[in-house]
């Protein structure tokens, strides 16, 4: 196990190398100076910051001088510092934005496995019955509605109409002031809006994938053979079909991790909610160069640590397999 | 015969039909939109801003006074197009990698499903958003950006095919008659490993079609005053207050279409998968 980690992670180098490699020609690709381009969109880019532009990613070199340059300073997790009149580095500012981000992707993702595993286990056990059709049309329809336009819908609804929910934000006006429970109240009261339509999007394609897997393990050998022995046919599926079924879907986790990143960028905008997501759309619209940079190679992190803990727990919960051993 | 087999399973498939309908609804729409809509779709009228929806106005106007109908009839021209013109490109390019890799082996294959391997790890979503800003937000270079990131699981798909076709009989038969390279996976192995693609293409047209609106809705797509679905439903997000239609008309037209095309790629796979 330890060798096919080090395997793995090794693996990983060749990977983050091409991932910044593109980055950093992502930020090449806009026509002209980079430098100029800034200037010209943002009146308060003044004479300093332009030369501290041009210092920081070398613009006067040749672009592989410049690429090394910038490769040396990610190594240290030094992304510079951002070009909004606050001048933070740009790892202060994400590091500030991180934790909702985080938390609001962590209740969703769990709040997701506990309705969608028994909701694709048990229609694949009831296959073709009521439920299981009802089931598949709610799938269609969680792949098929933009979760931006349910959104509106729900503040809408809830929030105009009803004003039962509040539409953006993530804490009251008088939040510091209140007892801690009162705090907890209003994170989960100002949150429910955002994780359910989380809930809502990722729903569908988890219980698809459950069902499937646990369709595939019905038709098993063993399954057959454990019929065959006269075992009621409850624990054959709740014992015998339902922990290799959600084998593999229990790894699915870590290969979730770009779909939620992606999806922040649009309900932190819609909610007004100070994530990451939020603060990446407001840099791309101000062009905060350093602060995108930063997110876009940060984010492919993440996803690569995500494919990795879904290999490994793979391996983990899996007996079958044991990476590293011919 | 295969094909008449194929047309009696085809019978039997409501998936695909409901899909189908819905999917030549839309396309009719969009090319006859002039026809269908009742207003110019960019004709500004400060007379009559924000109009509840009524007989003359079906969906209501907008903050310009705009048509939201014509507006969401015109949006379906947006959405068809990007849709195929970005899926055309994810094909183009998935295909042609996925033939490389998979007929020539060793190390283009390497090299190209390490590309694969690498584009897979962008939060693709994060990635086309900076390139946008980048580049500045048109119709254009929304369709490109979409289909340059997409391709990846069409090269999989191919590559996977292709490798299961390679060894068979007739492919070697082809070579020891010495047939091209080139010829032999334009004309033996592409035919046999297209299906499917079609059911993958079917489907990215659905994500394809979401990722646009939900750029536009962002304001890093399709630009005002062209009308796009997720554009007007950023006049809905501003006026949530007190335009409900705004938010309600241009939301329903994505969902029913998403849902259209993916009821025919899931009606597509039933159909084309022998298993079944």
């Amino acid at each position: 196990m330890m060798r096919y980690l080090a395997g793995r992670l090794a693996g990983m180098i060749p990977l983050l190398f091409g991932i910044t490699l593109i980055c950093f020609f992502v930020i090449h690709l806009a026509p002209g100076d980079p430098a100029q381009f800034l200037a010209s969109m943002n009146p308060k880019f003044s004479e300093t910051a332009h030369e501290k532009f041009v210092k920081m990613y070398g613009l006067d070199k040749p672009i592989y001088e410049q690429y090394w340059i910038w490769l040396k300073r990610v190594a240290v997790l030094d992304f510079g510092d951002s070009f909004t009149p606050d001048g933070k580095s740009v790892t202060t500012k994400i590091v500030e934005r991180l934790p909702v981000t985080i938390w609001l992707n962590v209740a969703g993702m769990a709040l997701i496995f506990l309705i969608a595993l028994p909701l694709g286990v048990l229609s694949a056990y009831k296959k073709n019955s009521i439920f299981d059709k009802s089931v598949t049309v709610f799938v269609f329809i969680g792949f098929a509605v933009p979760t931006f336009w349910l959104a509106l819908l729900c503040m809408y609804y809830f929030g105009v109409i009803k004003g039962w929910l509040p539409i953006s934000g993530l804490t009251s006006y008088n939040f510091d002031s209140m007892s801690f429970g009162g705090k907890v109240a209003d994170i989960l009261w100002h949150g429910f809006l955002p994780v359910f339509l989380s809930v809502f999007g990722g729903l569908a394609g988890l219980s698809r994938y459950a069902r499937n897997s646990m369709l595939e393990v019905l038709g098993e050998e063993y399954i057959i053979s454990a019929r065959a022995r006269g075992i009621p046919e409850r624990k054959v599926v709740f014992r015998h079909a339902l922990k290799n079924a959600l084998l593999p879907v229990v790894t699915i986790i870590g290969l979730s991790v770009p779909g939620l990143i992606g999806g922040s960028v649009i309900f932190e905008s819609i909610f007004g909610i100070a994530g990451m997501g939020q603060l990446f759309y407001q840099s791309v619209m101000s062009r905060d160069y350093p602060v995108v940079m930063g997110i876009l190679v940060i984010g492919a992190v993440l996803t690569l640590i995500g494919n990795l803990i879904s290999d490994i727990s793979y391996a983990l919960v899996d007996p079958r397999i044991r990476y590293g051993r011919k | 015969m295969a094909g008449s087999r194929l047309l009696k399973k085809a019978k039997g498939s409501y998936l695909l039909y409901s899909g189908l309908i819905i999917v030549v609804f839309f396309i009719v729409l969009a090319v006859f939109a002039p026809l269908i809509a009742t207003h110019d779709p960019t004709a500004i009228n400060f007379d009559e801003v924000f109009l509840p929806p009524s007989s003359v106005h079906f969906f209501g106007t907008d903050e310009l006074g705009r048509d939201v109908f014509s507006r969401c009839v015109y949006g379906s021209r947006i959405s068809l197009f990007v849709g195929f013109v970005a899926v055309g490109i994810s094909l183009a390019i998935g295909v042609l990698l996925g033939l490389l890799a998979g007929y020539i082996g060793g190390i283009t294959d390497l090299i190209i499903m390490r590309i694969v391997d690498i584009m897979l790890c962008f939060p693709s979503f994060f990635l086309i958003l900076a390139v946008i800003a980048f580049l500045s937000p048109s119709v254009f270079n929304v369709m490109a950006i979409i289909g340059l990131t997409g391709w990846m699981g069409v090269t999989r798909l191919i590559r996977a095919e292709v490798l299961s076709v390679r060894t068979r009989d007739y492919i070697t038969a082809a070579r020891v008659q010495g047939v091209s390279g080139v010829k032999i996976m334009l004309k033996h192995i592409l035919p046999n490993v297209m299906t499917p693609v079609f059911v993958t293409a079917t489907l990215g047209i659905a994500g394809a079609i979401l990722t646009e609106s939900s750029l536009s809705f962002l304001g890093l797509g399709v630009q005002p005053p062209t009308p796009s679905w997720g554009n007007i439903l950023t006049a809905g997000k501003d006026n949530i207050m007190f335009a409900w239609w705004l938010s309600m008309f241009p939301g329903l037209a994505i969902f029913i279409t998403v849902m259209g095309y993916n009821l025919l790629g899931e009606g597509l796979r039933d159909v084309l998968d022998p298993k079944n």
